[in-house]
This record gives structure tokens, C-alpha cells and sequence, in this order.
């Protein structure tokens, strides 16, 4: 969907010109009232569930979340995808052409925030002609935008799903995505950020960012059943450079994956706006004042391996919700996954999801 | 406390309008009776993941929390009740959570088994922990690792300047007022801080 009219951002600067990509599931009941908006984080997209024609291994991000008969059940609710300006994956971004240089943005691609997210999917909304979501879902970046929608959008949700996200980044959060940061920008292939004329792409980079990355999504118990100390080969080889452990195998394999199909301005510009999002920053760093103005009713899932979005924070939240008097309901399922678990179909937190949804759909009659 | 009959009799305790946290909600039985007759609101507090799931089948506000870690995410007097049923003899910090749920409530309700009722008395002089329908545990089973009386409750609320407003006991679905404990197998205590 394309826009014409420039989208102002938190920055000062606008986003002209520029269009997103979006996938919806299921249908718009007459009401106009059934729909929810899924929310992704940093490597998803708007390709939310199911699969495209032909490709039977082209699942969507949370194919085991959403989908017919599924906890966000497509026959019951409109769900809708929407890519983020500044991502990759359709929607514009900083591979795509300035209409005011015509080159690649690049490094010039303005710096957006969740603000802005939530600004540029609401435009989206208002397009489809819905003015009140069922409800906003997201885990992580996506469970920032959620908890954003609330505070800027007060009257277009029923409900926020939050799961596994923080009211902001903690010194040691910021610290992980600017060691991956640096490991782009110091990439030779990265040019400042304008490798497209190069024709080249920081994948050692890319790489390294999402090896650190995985790192932080993983528990250390998580890690330990899956590789522990087992070796690629039958014993040690006295090489310093060689893979020798399971864990840089399976690493180096991700890193690998990721550099093929994630561009590096982009992990730059998602990284920043995690680092920027901080609701209670406008508020003296009073969460409880930054509530204030939410009206939906809440719905917070933490998972006690998390270590990147540990319980506290999202306690954190609840605390600042129940303050206000707030509906909410917070679960903390015990799951050994770590920050990866919002992804995974742990059943209890599935059972909760899916009872939620039922909530949910009885009250919009879906 | 899921005997229907009890949680009406302490649902009677709780002005209607009330915003009320529920220490130990269970399955949220009776925040959604308090919401259903009495046009309460309010949440519980629950560490179970399977009552977890069943308040919110009930619609009722729940919030997964393990009570030994205390109540630091509510304020002071931010309740208008705070009801700990049949929750305080699981508890090992008993005393610290009566503080907290005197501080977090302008109003607490509690209740717990009697330990003194007359037939755990009988079993008691006759030699062996008693095994009764509200104490159905074996001594070296039991969750229940604080077990008192009606009477130690009134000294215990004392020691902590608590003033208490309302005390009787229930047995079989019936209020006991006189000699609750020694008749009754519950005890229900609604108090405040003077």
C-alpha cells in the first residue's frame, strides 16, 4: 500500500513517498471490529502465518500461533501483518530508492522508532477502514509496539498482548545491540552504509550481529541440553580458527542464514529503535504516569529463562498498569527456552493465548 | 475455600463496589462471584499455571506471582480489600504476608482451617495429627506448614496493631459465632489497621 503523503517521525524528519507491505488473515466481519494486528519484531516481517502457493516451507513467523483453529484463531479474527518502514522485507526501506536523490537510502534512511511504527501501521488501518482493533499481539519489538499502540492510540484497541517485551532496554540490552552494530559498521563492506553502490554486502557483519544476537535469545540451560560441550568432531583438533564445539557450528549456521537475507542498515535501524523506546522517558521516568493514558485491558506473558526480557520487566509493566487501575492479567510461564520461548508452542502459554482469544472474540461477537 | 456456601458467606464480608486483590485466587471463583454479584473489580494472585488458565476462562484478572516473593508491585492501601482464603497456612513468611496484606488493603480478609476445632482436638488427645475433611493431609504431606487457631489468630492480629472488625467461624456452610474455636473448622477475620 502505497502512501503519498509523509509520514512525520519522532526525529522531526518525515518519511515521504513510501509504501508497506502487509498480509491479512481471515475475514473483516460487517462490524468492522474483529480485526488484530500482529506486530513483529526484528528479523519478521509482515508474513505472519500460513504459507504462499507452492512453497510449502514459506511458513509465516508465528504460523504455530496464528491460523485457523490456531489460539488466534483466522476464522474467528481478521489478522493483519504489516512490515515496518526501515525493514527489509517489502515496505520501504534503506535499500530502496530516495525519491529525493534517487539513490538507495542507505545510511540516509531516517532513524524511525516504535512510535513511528505504530504511526505507520494506524495510517494503514485507517485505510482498511477499521477504527478500533480487537486487539494488538506482539513478542519482544513487537510487544514494545503493542504497549505503544495503547499509549498513542488509546481508543483504537480493546486489548494489548504483550509477551516476553520491557518497558525499555536495560544498559545490558543496549550494549548487545551496539556490539552487533559495530560489527556492521566495521565490516570493509559496508561502506557507511551505502554498500549498494559497492555492490557489496557486510556479511561478516550481518553475521556477527546475529550470532550475538542469538546468543541473548537463547538460556544458558536452553543451550547447554541442546549442545553442552559436544564436539563436530571425535576429539579436540588443536586448531584456534576451526569449528571444534556444536555451539560455533550452529551459531556460525545461523550467522550464515541471516547474512543471506537480512540487510545490515536495517538491523542497524530496529536495533536503535529498541535502544530509543522508552514510554516512562517522557514522564520523568514515571511508568505509572506514562499509563495514565492507556484504556484497553492488558494481557503480559514473561518466560522465567528469559535473560534478554527477564519477568522483572514485564512485573515492571503490570506494576505500572495496576497502578492505574488498569485491566490486566499476567502470565510467567515456566519455560527453559529463554527470550526464544514467545516463539515456541509451549502449551501452557498457548492454552492461555488461545482462552484469551475467546475472550476476546466473545466480546466482538466474532 | 471452594465450598460455594463459604466463599458466599465471606463474599457477605465485602462492601459491593469493592476493588479487591484476592491473595491465592484459586480458579477465581470467587473474584468473579464479587464481580457477578456485588459489581466488585479487582485481580488475583496466583502461582498456578492450570488456575492461571481457569481465571482466565472466568474473564477474571489474574496476575501469575509466587506470594513468598511479597506484594512490592502494589501500593499502599491501593485495595479497598485484600482476601487471603485458605492461603496464609501455605505460606512460610505468615506474619510478613498479614503486614503486607494490611498494607496493600484498607480492609484484609483471611481465612484458614481451625486448627482447634474440636474433632482435631479429639485426635490430638488421642495421639495422632488430625485428619479431617478441611485437614485431609497426612502430617508429613501436608501444604499446610503454618497451622493455627482461632485463637492465635486474635493474638497474632494484636501483635501487628491490627484492629479486627468481624471474626466468626463457618462449619458445614454455617456462620459460628459462639465458641468458633472450638466449633468451627474455618476461621474468617476481617480487619484493619485501626
Amino acid at each position: 500500500m502505497h502512501f503519498a503523503e509523509p509520514l512525520p517521525l519522532k526525529s522531526g524528519a518525515a518519511l515521504r513517498d513510501y509504501t508497506l507491505v502487509y498480509e491479512t488473515y481471515g475475514t473483516l466481519n460487517a462490524a468492522r471490529d474483529n480485526a488484530v494486528l500482529v506486530c513483529h519484531a526484528l528479523n519478521a516481517s509482515h508474513h505472519v502465518a500460513g504459507t504462499y502457493d507452492g512453497q510449502p516451507k514459506s511458513e509465516g513467523w508465528w504460523d504455530n500461533l496464528v491460523g485457523p483453529g490456531k489460539p488466534l484463531d483466522t476464522t474467528k479474527f481478521f489478522v493483519i501483518g504489516i512490515n515496518n518502514p526501515g525493514s527489509c522485507f517489502g515496505s520501504t526501506g534503506p535499500m530502496q530508492v530516495d525519491p529525493s536523490t534517487d539513490q538507495p537510502y542507505g545510511a540516509h534512511f531516517p532513524v524511525v522508532t516504535v512510535e513511528d511504527w505504530v504511526d505507520a501501521q494506524a495510517r494503514l488501518l485507517d485505510r482498511l477502514g477499521i477504527t478500533q482493533l480487537a486487539a494488538v499481539l506482539g513478542g519482544s519489538l513487537g510487544g514494545m509496539q503493542a504497549l505503544s499502540w495503547s499509549l498513542r492510540h488509546p481508543d483504537r484497541l480493546r486489548h494489548c498482548i504483550a509477551v516476553a517485551t520491557a518497558p525499555n532496554l536495560s544498559a545490558q540490552n543496549i550494549a548487545f545491540n551496539e556490539v552487533a552494530r559495530r560489527a556492521i559498521v566495521t565490516d570493509p563492506d559496508f561502506h557507511g552504509g551505502h554498500f549498494y553502490a559497492y555492490g557489496t554486502v557486510p556479511k561478516r557483519g550481518l553475521r556477527v550481529a546475529r550470532m550475538i544476537g542469538h546468543i541473548t535469545y537463547l538460556s544458558d540451560d536452553s543451550m547447554e541440553a541442546k549442545f553442552g560441550r559436544s564436539l563436530k568432531g571425535e576429539a579436540f583438533g588443536y586448531s584456534t580458527q576451526d569449528i571444534e564445539f556444536e555451539i560455533e557450528s550452529y551459531l556460525r549456521y545461523q550467522g550464515d542464514k541471516f547474512s543471506d537475507y537480512f540487510d545490515a542498515n536495517t538491523y542497524l535501524l530496529i536495533t536503535r529503535a529498541l535502544d530509543y523506546f522508552d514510554p516512562a522517558g517522557e514522564h520523568g521516568g514515571d511508568l505509572t504516569a506514562a499509563f495514565a493514558k492507556a484504556r484497553c485491558k492488558f494481557q503480559l506473558v514473561s518466560f522465567t529463562t528469559d535473560w534478554r526480557f527477564s519477568p522483572a520487566r514485564s512485573r515492571e509493566i503490570v506494576k505500572a498498569l495496576l497502578d492505574n487501575h488498569l485491566s490486566v492479567s499476567y502470565a510467567e510461564i515456566d519455560a527453559p527456552h529463554g527470550h526464544d520461548a514467545f516463539l515456541l508452542d509451549d502449551s501452557r502459554y498457548h492454552a492461555l493465548l488461545k482462552q484469551r482469544f475467546a475472550n476476546i472474540a466473545a466480546e466482538v461477537r466474532a | 475455600m471452594s465450598d460455594r456456601k463459604d466463599i458466599e458467606l465471606i463474599a457477605d464480608l465485602v462492601p459491593p463496589g469493592s476493588r479487591v486483590l484476592d491473595l491465592g485466587c484459586g480458579t477465581g471463583e470467587l473474584l468473579a462471584h464479587l464481580r457477578d454479584t456485588r459489581q466488585c473489580t479487582g485481580y488475583g494472585i496466583e502461582i498456578d499455571d492450570a488456575n492461571v488458565l481457569a481465571c482466565t476462562q472466568r474473564g477474571v484478572d489474574v496476575i501469575q506471582l509466587n506470594l513468598e516473593d511479597g506484594l512490592a508491585i502494589f501500593e499502599d492501601q491501593s485495595f479497598d480489600v485484600v482476601l487471603q482464603l485458605s492461603t496464609l497456612q501455605h505460606l512460610r513468611n505468615t506474619e510478613r504476608m498479614l503486614q503486607e496484606t494490611a498494607r496493600v488493603g484498607r480492609v484484609g480478609i483471611v481465612s484458614f482451617p481451625n486448627f482447634a476445632h474440636w474433632p482435631n482436638r479429639l485426635q490430638i488427645a488421642a495421639g495422632r495429627m488430625p485428619v479431617t475433611r478441611v485437614l485431609p493431609y497426612q502430617w508429613y504431606d501436608t501444604p499446610n506448614i503454618r497451622v493455627g487457631t482461632f485463637k492465635d489468630f486474635e493474638v497474632l492480629a494484636g501483635k501487628n496493631g491490627l484492629r479486627v472488625r468481624e471474626a466468626f467461624g463457618i462449619q458445614g456452610g454455617r456462620v459460628v459465632r459462639t465458641f468458633p474455636n472450638l466449633l468451627a473448622s474455618v476461621a474468617v477475620f476481617k480487619f484493619d489497621r485501626g
